[in-house]
C-alpha cells in the first residue's frame, strides 16, 4: 500500500477514496439534552460560617476556598480590600512569611489569594494526606494575620514597580480607563497609581482585616474527594474557636456614577497596535433577560466563529483576536468589546464594530447561525463541567448572585428556544453604539 | 495513573485511547511532529503560520470551525519550537465529527489564497501584539540567537522577522504540508467518554484511507557546547531594567532533565524558593525574580531572570543572582528542601489528572518522546533525584562560559 500511494499526491488519493467514504457530509450529531449539575452538601457552623461541600472524583485531593465579601469602598483608602487580601500570606503572630511559605510548599500544597471586585478569596489546594498539616496554616492566616511593616513596604514597592510595566501595555490601560469611565469612584472603577499606594498603612489594614475576615462574612467551599473525615477536619478547624468580633462587617457599597464623557483616547505615538475597549453598563445575572442577552453576546463576539471574529480577524485580518463579553457583578454588569488592532486600521476596526452592532438591531439572525450558536453554547456549558472544581465554580456563580439552581434551567431554556425576533428586540433595547463608552489607547 | 490503550494504523498513524467516563465530554488531540526547528532559516515563523492555515478549510470541508461549533465543540492549537498540537473538545456523543474534520485536513487542505492572505495579516498582528508592542516583548528574539549559534532554536516560534511571514507563498504552504502533515508524523489521542472499540472503528473509517506520505527524517544542525561568556546590553523604552542569564542545558530526554527541573524549583518555585526569599524579601534587590527552563527536545535553555528595584545597579543585581547560584554549586541542598520540591512535583502530577485535555496532551507528548507510558513514571524519576545530582548539575550549568547575559536597560526620558 505504501509504495502505491507514493505516486499520488494527496489530492488524487482523496478523489479515489470518495467512492467509498463520503467526506463531504458531516456525520450525524446529537444536541445536548440536559446538564447535570452536582449540588453541594451544606453545613452552617456555630459561628455562622456557611460551608458547602462537593464530593466527587478519583484523585485524593481537595480544594478549599474561603470567600469573604469585600468591605465598603472608602475613596480615601481605596486599596485596603486588595492589599489586605494580597498580604494575608505575609505573616501572623506565630508564623513569618517565610514559615508560611515553607509549610505550604513542603507539603506540596498551593496557597492562593485572589482579590475580586465583590469578594476576596483564599484558596488551598492540597493532597488529602497532607491536609492535617496544611489546614492549621490556613487557620492562622485567616484568623491571625498581622501585616508586618517590613513586608508592607516590600509589597508597596513591588506593586509600584509592576504598575509601571503594566501601564506600558495598551490593553491594560484601556481596561483601566474603561472601568473608571463606567464604574466611577468605586471598587469596580479603581485604577491605582504609584501615589495611591502611599495611603496604605498597617493600622488601617489590621482594622480592615478584623472587620472583614469574620465567620459570618465567610463562605467555605470544599471540592474534591471529600470523605466525611476530611470535611469534619475542615469544619472542626474553623468552628469552635473562630469567633465573630463585636464590629460587624460592612459589605454595602456606594452607588455607581458613570462618567458623563463617552470617548477616551490615550495617544501613544509609537504604538504598532491600538487597544480598543468599548461598551456600557447593563443588567447582571439576576435579571431575567440576562441569559437571552448572553446568546446575543455570543453571536456578536462570544466565540471563535462570532461575527466580530469572522469580520475583523478572519475577513479583514486587522487583529489577532477580538471578542465581546458580559461581566456580572453584585452591584452592576457590563457588556463590552475588546481587541488590539493594527494602529493604521484602528478607525476602520471601530467602524466595522459599529456595523456589526447595527446589523443585530436591523436584521434577524439567520436560523442556521442561531442554531449553531445554540449548540455551541450548550456544548460549551457541558464542557465547562470538567471536574468537581467546575461544579463548585458553577455554584459560586449562583450563590453570590443570590440565585438558585433553577437559573441553569432558565439558561438552557433561553439558549434552546430564544427566537431571532426576540434577539433583535434585545439588541435594540441593550445595544446602543452611540451610547457606548469608547476607550482607545494607541493611535486613532 | 493515566490508563490508556493504543494501536497503529497501516499508514503509520499512532492512536492512543484514554477512557474517562466521569465526564460527558471527549477530546481529540493530534500532535504533529513539526515545529519551528524544522523551518528553513530564510522562512522562519512558517510552522506557526501554517497552524493558522489549518483552519482555513480542507479538501472536502470548506470551513473547519463552523461544523464543529454546530455540534457543541471547541478547538484550538499551538505551535512551539518542537511541535504543533491541535485539539478539540466536544460532547462525547458527537465524537465522530472530530474524526471527520481532523481526517479531512490531514488528507489535504484547501490551500486558498484568500486564507493565506488573511492569516498572514493575522499572524503579523499577533507578532506585533505579543512581541513588538509589549514592554520586553522582544526579549526572546534577542536571547535565542545568543544561546544558539547553529541550531534552529536560534529563532523564536513566531519567526525572526515580520518579512518572513509577509513573503510566504502558497507553493511553500503546499510543500510544507506534504513534508510534515501526514499520518507517519502524527500522534492522535482520543480521550473521555468514549470506548477503545469505538475509536478503533472511527480511526479505521476516517484515517486509515489517508496515504502514509513520505517519512520526514529530521537532521538538524546541533548546537556545539558553549565555551565563551556571551553578553549583550540593549536600551529600550521600558520602565525598568531587566536581567536575563541563560545557560545551555541538556535535552528533554537527557538524564539531567529531572535534577534540572528540581533545581529550577528550588531557585524559584513558590514563596519559599531561594531567589524569591533572598533577593526579593531579605536583600530587597529585585521586585521579581524567576528561574525556569525551556524543556525543549534538543539542547535546552535554563534561564534566570529578574527586574532589579529602582536604585539598585544592574551590576549589584547580577552579582546577587550569581551569589545564589554559587551557593547551590558549593553546598548540597538540605534533605528537607529536596523533599519539598519533590512533594510539589508529586502533587502537581496528581492535580494535572483533573483535566481531561491535559491528560490527552501529556499522553501525546510522551508518546513523541518514545512511549506514552513514560507519563506514569515521571513522578518516580523526580523522587529518585539526589541532592548530590542537583549539586553536580548546578556546577555543570552555572558557569560563566556557559552563560548568555542579556541586560535590558530602561531608557530614561
Amino acid at each position: 500500500m505504501l509504495s502505491f500511494y507514493k505516486h499520488f499526491n494527496s489530492y488524487n488519493c482523496y478523489k479515489y477514496y470518495t467512492m467509498t467514504l463520503d467526506r463531504k457530509t458531516a456525520p450525524e450529531f446529537k444536541e445536548v439534552a440536559n446538564i447535570n449539575l452536582l449540588r453541594p452538601e451544606h453545613r452552617e457552623l456555630n459561628n455562622g460560617c456557611n460551608v458547602y461541600c462537593f464530593n466527587s472524583g478519583d484523585q485524593e485531593l481537595v480544594r478549599v476556598e474561603w470567600i469573604f465579601g469585600n468591605q465598603r469602598f472608602n475613596p480615601e483608602k481605596p486599596l485596603l480590600n486588595i492589599a489586605v487580601n494580597t498580604m494575608l500570606t505575609e505573616g501572623t503572630h506565630s508564623l513569618t512569611q517565610a514559615q508560611i511559605a515553607d509549610k505550604v510548599d513542603f507539603y506540596g500544597a498551593f496557597l492562593q489569594v485572589d482579590y475580586g471586585y465583590d469578594n476576596s478569596t483564599v484558596t488551598l489546594y492540597s493532597l488529602n494526606k497532607h491536609l492535617q498539616h496544611t489546614l492549621p496554616v490556613l487557620k492562622d492566616i485567616i484568623t491571625d494575620s498581622v501585616f508586618p511593616e517590613k513586608e508592607l513596604e516590600t509589597y508597596i514597592r513591588n506593586q509600584q514597580q509592576k504598575l509601571q510595566v503594566s501601564m506600558q501595555k495598551n490593553d491594560y490601560v484601556a481596561r483601566r480607563n474603561f472601568n473608571k469611565a463606567i464604574y466611577g469612584d468605586t471598587l469596580y472603577g479603581l485604577g491605582a497609581d504609584a501615589e495611591t499606594y502611599k495611603t496604605l498603612n498597617r493600622e488601617d489594614m489590621l482594622m480592615h482585616f478584623k472587620q472583614m475576615y469574620q465567620p459570618t462574612n465567610c463562605t467555605i467551599i470544599v471540592s474534591g474527594k471529600v470523605e466525611p473525615q476530611i470535611l469534619d477536619l475542615i469544619t472542626n478547624t474553623f468552628d469552635s474557636d473562630w469567633k465573630n468580633s463585636t464590629i460587624r462587617p460592612d459589605t454595602s457599597q456606594p452607588g455607581i456614577t458613570s462618567s458623563s464623557d463617552r470617548f477616551f483616547f490615550t495617544e501613544k505615538p509609537e504604538a504598532l497596535q491600538s487597544a480598543i475597549r468599548m461598551g456600557m453598563p447593563t443588567i447582571n445575572r439576576t435579571h431575567t433577560d440576562f441569559p437571552f442577552l448572553q446568546v446575543l453576546n455570543t453571536v456578536l463576539g462570544g466565540y471563535f466563529g462570532s461575527r466580530l471574529m469572522a469580520n475583523i480577524r478572519e475577513d479583514k485580518g486587522y487583529t489577532y483576536g477580538i471578542g465581546s463579553g458580559m461581566s456580572s457583578l453584585k452591584h452592576s454588569g457590563a457588556l463590552f468589546i475588546a481587541t488590539e488592532v493594527g494602529a493604521d486600521v484602528c478607525k476602520a476596526a471601530v467602524s466595522e464594530i459599529e456595523k456589526e452592532i447595527n446589523l443585530l438591531k436591523t436584521e434577524l439572525i439567520p436560523e442556521d447561525e442561531l442554531s449553531l450558536v445554540r449548540n455551541y453554547m450548550m456544548g460549551s456549558l457541558l464542557g465547562s463541567l470538567e471536574n468537581v472544581f467546575s461544579h463548585a465554580d458553577k455554584f459560586k456563580n449562583l450563590h453570590f448572585s443570590g440565585l438558585g439552581y433553577d437559573y441553569y434551567d432558565r439558561y438552557t431554556e433561553a439558549v434552546k428556544t430564544v427566537s431571532a425576533e426576540r434577539l433583535m428586540e434585545l439588541a435594540n433595547q441593550y445595544l446602543d453604539f452611540d451610547g457606548f463608552y469608547k476607550v482607545i489607547v494607541g493611535k486613532y | 495513573m493515566v490508563k490508556f490503550n493504543r494501536f497503529t494504523l497501516d499508514n503509520g498513524l499512532r492512536v492512543i485511547v484514554h477512557e474517562d467516563h466521569t465526564t460527558p465530554m471527549a477530546v481529540l488531540n493530534i500532535l504533529y511532529d513539526v515545529g519551528a526547528r524544522d523551518e528553513n532559516p530564510e522562512q522562519t515563523g512558517f510552522a506557526h503560520l501554517f497552524e493558522h492555515l489549518m483552519f482555513g478549510g480542507s479538501a472536502n470541508i470548506p470551513t473547519y470551525d463552523e461544523p464543529l461549533q454546530r455540534v457543541g465543540g471547541e478547538n484550538n492549537a499551538f505551535t512551539s519550537n518542537d511541535i504543533t498540537n491541535y485539539y478539540i473538545t466536544l460532547p462525547s456523543a458527537n465524537i465522530e465529527t472530530a474524526f471527520w474534520l481532523e481526517s479531512d485536513r490531514m488528507l489535504s487542505l484547501a490551500f486558498s489564497e484568500k486564507s493565506l492572505e488573511v492569516q498572514r495579516n493575522v499572524v503579523i498582528e499577533e507578532f506585533k501584539q505579543r512581541y513588538l508592542n509589549q514592554p520586553y516583548g522582544d526579549v526572546w528574539l534577542k536571547l535565542r540567537p545568543m544561546v544558539y549559534k547553529n541550531h534552529p532554536y536560534r529563532w523564536a516560534t513566531i519567526g525572526k522577522e515580520i518579512k518572513h511571514i509577509e513573503d510566504a507563498q502558497i507553493e511553500d504552504v503546499k510543500a510544507f504540508f506534504k513534508k510534515h502533515y501526514n499520518p507517519q508524523n502524527a500522534i492522535m489521542v482520543a480521550g473521555g467518554d468514549i470506548t477503545f472499540e469505538q475509536v478503533k472503528l472511527l480511526a479505521e473509517k476516517w484515517f486509515a484511507p489517508i496515504p502514509a506520505g513520505e517519512k520526514y527524517y529530521r537532521s538538524l544542525p546541533q548546537e556545539p557546547e558553549q565555551h565563551d561568556e556571551r553578553r549583550q546590553t540593549v536600551t529600550a523604552k521600558v520602565p525598568l531594567n531587566d536581567i536575563y542569564i541563560a545557560f545551555q542545558m541538556g535535552s528533554r530526554l537527557d538524564e539531567s532533565f529531572y535534577p534540572a527541573e528540581l533545581l529550577s524549583d528550588i531557585l524559584s518555585r513558590g514563596n519559599s524558593s531561594r531567589l524569591y526569599r533572598t533577593l526579593v524579601k531579605e536583600k530587597q534587590l529585585f521586585s521579581e525574580v524567576h528561574a525556569y527552563m525551556t524543556g525543549s527536545l534538543d539542547k535546552g535553555m535554563f534561564v534566570c531572570e529578574g527586574k532589579p528595584l529602582e536604585g539598585i545597579s544592574v551590576e549589584t543585581a547580577e552579582a546577587a543572582i550569581w551569589e545564589e547560584l554559587e551557593k547551590i554549586k558549593a553546598v548540597e541542598i538540605p534533605a528537607d528542601e529536596l523533599t519539598k520540591v519533590q512533594n510539589k512535583t508529586e502533587s502537581t502530577m496528581i492535580f494535572s489528572e483533573m483535566s481531561l485535555l491535559d491528560k490527552a496532551m501529556n499522553l501525546a507528548q510522551f508518546e513523541l518522546l518514545g512511549d506514552a507510558d513514560l507519563l506514569n513514571h515521571e513522578t518516580e524519576k523526580y523522587l529518585k533525584v539526589t541532592a548530590a545530582q542537583i549539586k553536580d548539575l548546578a556546577n555543570n550549568l552555572f558557569r560563566k562560559n556557559n552563560s548568555s547575559t542579556l541586560i535590558y536597560l530602561a531608557e530614561k526620558s
